[in-house]
């Protein structure tokens, strides 16, 4: 009836995973109390669980990666904490659970922390600075979310039923072949992955369709902000690269469900098939990561440093360069291989080429900053200390990609301080700068400066004191992954990471802080303008929040900062342009589709973990019937009257008239 | 008339061969080059149908690899010489070729708003693919029951994969045709549901492409072998 699963799944002489599953249980059981006895649940299914809003969508998304970065921080915590004890000792995670605990912490950071925050933010600003209304397909926006959800749900649910692979974030056979990975762990993690994977590829569909077909009028290609660009390269990856991780994956499913051949010791498998696979997807993935992290630090240097983008077409160049060469240099994270030297030099070769494309983009960021008024605003700083540490990280990328050095250095401690540097320094700074950049524009308040400062010193400081120490084990030859060691040299260096990991703490609180702060003081901090850093991009053109329809008439665009212009030209005229001729507006309905869809999904899955075959058979149906009913809705759209769009409007146009009086002299803030 | 033409919903805009591509009343005509805004619903719908055709082809290609690195990794087993029923494969392959033709022909009676031919045809296609999912049936039956099923070795494991998958996207597209067909009777050529008979041919003619390289790499070139 239940298939494999019993009482016997829950670890119940495991204390860690045991009081952790009820503290978030708790937690989550308290939150749903409170939202039903305060009444919250009708506002929360009508405008955040059921909307298709591009921004809703974003905010959710971000919501979720915070939430599970936090949960892959505390995975990091207890890996720092056991290597800095299992000196000559066990420490006090054993063997089978510290394997657990560093596979979910790399898959949780990259599939359900890093790629939520990246697209949630691309969810919110991307359509905002087109200068339209949404994303081609809405209702498929908020499922993609959903089954984004589901993943991170089922990875957590193996924290307390069940366990969770003990293969490493990527899990390579023949170890994850049933054999030797009995357990539910990599069942966990396939069908999390199969699920959420989905999602991911349905966004990339879902944003290549919108950026290359739905832009304001005028906004030829070469007029798209910098960050639409990179968001466009990152998608088009996405649709390219992701369809592999499903098919490589189903492959492993194959084998440890009925009994396939495709990766396993006997009867002909072929192991290195599924390395090359999976990191014919991955890496282009590190670029799905990184390459919108680079259109954020675009927008916000030429914003803070008051000057349009150095280079711009340089950068859009160099951003489809990368976007291309990207699936040109997987075999370099396995030199070690034995493909012999002509394959290594190639692979090599264009791992060093492919440096050259953030080369241009670094000196285009420089080149912005150079000559310009540069304030120093969280967000600012943000990027001027990733400049300074992803080149650190790129130039260690570069040594390991010499492969009579990677040789030495393969799956040591200095390959994942490699990682961790680009990654963090790239992605994460990147994140936290576009969150702070806009959150005024999603909340209507920014946040408040001196915790961000006190965030952003605590993170630096614990990046380096964390990492650096690392590189150091790393070249004395350290490996990834060890439970225990005895080994002298590298204790120290050890110790020194454990401790900097007290910074990252300190960060994390801060972050809590700052968000209470800046929400009690949101009054102090209100954005009335819907501009609050002088902005040059179009989402700066709406309110702060933006009304459901983005803009009540779409802008017209001249050329490659058309908020700007619109911005001088009504400083230069001393007066706001004429109020437009204001029309309905239609705008799609809200759908249960994707919540419901998920739901299925998320049963469905469980049921296939613990092989409870009805219920598969449940679940496949249910999504069947949901198809259906959705496809046979008759009203899609809903009319936002003109009177309404033009109330709306006007109450945009109050305060900036205001502010032009209040400025006549025409300098902006 | 064209074959996508026939998705056009009637009465606007219509520009037979330019497929959005004209001059005249900008708004309309918008290709999404920027001049002049946002793409009409029906290319926007059409390009993201095809950006998810891709992806799924991008897909096949990993099975496809898959199968070209384990073609003869029999293990001792049969080799697809063995296996491989000549006159069964041509049987299913004129199925699908054909069940695309009359997917075509659907298409037209859709240009012409005729609900009966329209539904003629799409049933027409739907017998096909039923009959061609019997026929792959009946031969992975065969070679279970020899014991040259996916257990047996790696090369039948990629065949049995990438075939299979094939053949599920198929059964994915008779569900997608009846349904199609329920929307068709029931909600007549509204502009939404022409928008889904457009995809739905598209889907069916991919589903044909991947058949011809399947036929080619599988097939043709495991009976060489």
């Amino acid at each position: 009836m239940l298939g494999k699963l019993t009482w016997g799944a829950i670890p119940w002489d495991q204390p860690i995973p045991l009081i952790a599953g009820a503290v978030v249980f708790a937690l989550f059981f308290a939150v749903v109390v409170w939202v039903i006895v305060k009444g919250h649940l009708p506002y929360l299914w009508h405008e955040w669980i059921t909307s298709v809003d591009h921004k809703r969508i974003g905010v959710m998304y971000v919501m979720l990666g915070l939430v599970m970065l936090f949960r892959g921080f505390i995975d990091a915590l207890m890996i720092r904490s056991q290597q800095a004890l299992a000196f000559h000792a066990a420490g006090y995670l054993p063997p089978e659970h510290y394997n657990q605990v560093f596979s979910a912490h790399g898959t949780i950071m990259i599939f359900f922390a890093a790629m939520p925050l990246v697209i949630g933010l691309m969810n919110f600003a991307v359509p905002l600075q087109l200068g339209v209304r949404d994303v081609a397909f809405p209702t498929l926006n908020s499922t993609s979310f959903w089954l984004t959800a589901t993943g991170a749900l089922l990875v957590n649910i193996s924290l307390v039923i069940g366990e969770f692979a003990r293969t490493g974030w990527l899990p390579y056979p023949p170890l994850s072949e049933t054999q030797y990975s009995p357990g539910v762990g990599v069942d966990y993690y396939d069908w999390a992955l199969l699920i959420s994977g989905v999602g991911t590829l349905m966004t990339g569909i879902n944003f290549v369709t919108t950026i290359l077909k739905i832009r304001a009028p005028g906004m030829s290609y070469l007029r798209m902000s910098m960050f639409c660009w990179t968001s466009l390269a990152a998608n088009l990856l996405i649709v390219a690269a992701f369809p592999i991780l499903t098919a490589t994956l189903a492959m492993l499913t194959l084998d440890r469900y009925l009994g396939f051949h495709f990766f396993t010791n006997e009867a002909g498998g072929n192991m290195m098939m599924f390395i090359n696979l999976i990191w014919a997807w991955g890496h282009p993935e590190v670029y799905i990561l990184v390459l919108p992290a680079f259109g954020i630090f675009s927008e916000v240097i030429s914003t803070f440093s008051g000057k349009p983008l150095f280079g711009y077409r340089s950068m859009v160049i160099a951003t489809m360069f990368i976007c291309i060469v990207s699936f040109m240099v997987w075999l370099h994270h396995f030199f070690t291989m034995g493909s012999g030297g002509d394959v290594n030099a190639v692979f090599g070769i264009a791992t060093s080429v492919i440096a050259v494309g953030t080369g241009v983009k670094v000196y285009n960021w420089l080149f912005t900053m150079y000559g310009g008024r540069i304030r120093y605003a969280t967000p600012m700083m943000w990027s001027v200390a990733f400049i300074v540490t992803f080149i650190i990280g790129g130039m260690t990328g570069v040594l390991l990609a010499v492969p009579p050095a990677d040789f030495m250095l393969h799956n040591s401690l200095f390959l994942v301080a490699h990682f961790h540097n680009v990654i963090i320094g790239g992605v994460v700074f990147a994140v936290m700068a576009g969150i702070t950049y806009w959150f005024p524009k999603a909340f209507g308040f920014r946040l408040h400066e001196g915790w961000g400062k006190a965030v952003f010193w605590l993170s630096v400081v614990g990046f380096y004191a964390v990492f650096i120490p690392l590189y150091g084990a790393g070249l004395l030859g350290m490996t990834r992954r060890l439970q225990h060691y005895d080994f002298a040299l590298w204790r120290p260096w050890v110790l020194a990471a454990g401790f900097g990991m007290i910074f990252l703490v300190g960060s994390a609180v801060a972050q809590v802080i700052q968000l209470v702060v800046s929400y009690r003081q949101r009054e102090l901090l209100r954005d009335e303008l819907g501009d609050p850093w002088d902005g040059r991009s179009l989402e700066w053109a709406t309110t702060s929040p933006p009304p459901a329809f983005n803009f009540a008439v779409l802008p017209n665009v001249s050329n490659e900062e058309p908020y700007w212009e619109m911005k001088r030209g009504a400083i230069e005229a001393q007066q706001m342009s004429a109020e437009p001729d204001y029309k309905p507006i239609e705008m799609p309905h809200n759908s249960p589709t994707g919540f419901i869809t998920a739901f299925f999904s998320t049963i469905t899955g469980f049921a296939l973990i613990w092989h409870i075959w009805w219920l598969v058979g449940v679940g496949l149906v249910a999504a069947y019937a949901v198809f259906v009913w959705f496809a046979w809705r008759d009203i899609e759209e809903y009319e936002i009257p003109a009177a309404e769009v033009a109330r709306l409007d006007r109450e945009r146009r109050a305060p900036r008239a205001r502010w032009l009086e209040r400025n006549a002299a025409g300098r902006p803030a | 008339m064209s074959t996508v033409d026939a998705f056009m919903p009637s009465g606007r805009g219509r520009d037979p061969y330019r497929l959005g591509h004209g001059h005249r009343e900008a708004h309309h005509l918008a290709r999404g080059h920027g001049e002049g805004g946002p793409a009409r619903k029906r290319v926007v719908v059409a390009y993201g149908f095809w950006i998810f055709l891709l992806s799924d082809i991008v897909m096949f290609s990993a099975f496809f690899a898959a199968h070209a690195v384990l073609q003869t990794a029999t293990a001792g087993g049969p080799t697809g010489r063995d296996l491989f029923d000549p006159m069964s494969v041509a049987l299913e392959t004129a199925c699908l070729l054909v069940s695309s033709f009359t997917c075509g022909m659907s298409a037209v009676a859709t240009g012409a708003r005729s609900q009966l031919w329209t539904q003629f045809f799409l049933a027409v296609t739907g017998v096909l693919g039923v009959a061609f999912l019997a026929l792959e049936a009946h031969d992975f039956a065969g070679m279970i029951a020899i014991g040259a099923g996916p257990q047996r070795s790696a090369f039948l494991s990629s065949f049995f994969a990438l075939v299979g998958c094939h053949g599920l996207h198929v059964t994915a597209g008779l569900l997608w045709l009846g349904t199609m067909m329920a929307q068709v009777f029931v909600k007549g050529f509204r502009p939404n549901i022409l928008r889904r008979l457009l995809c739905f041919n598209l889907f069916w003619h991919v589903l044909d492409i991947i058949w011809i390289a399947i036929f080619t790499m599988v097939y043709l070139i495991g009976e060489g072998r």
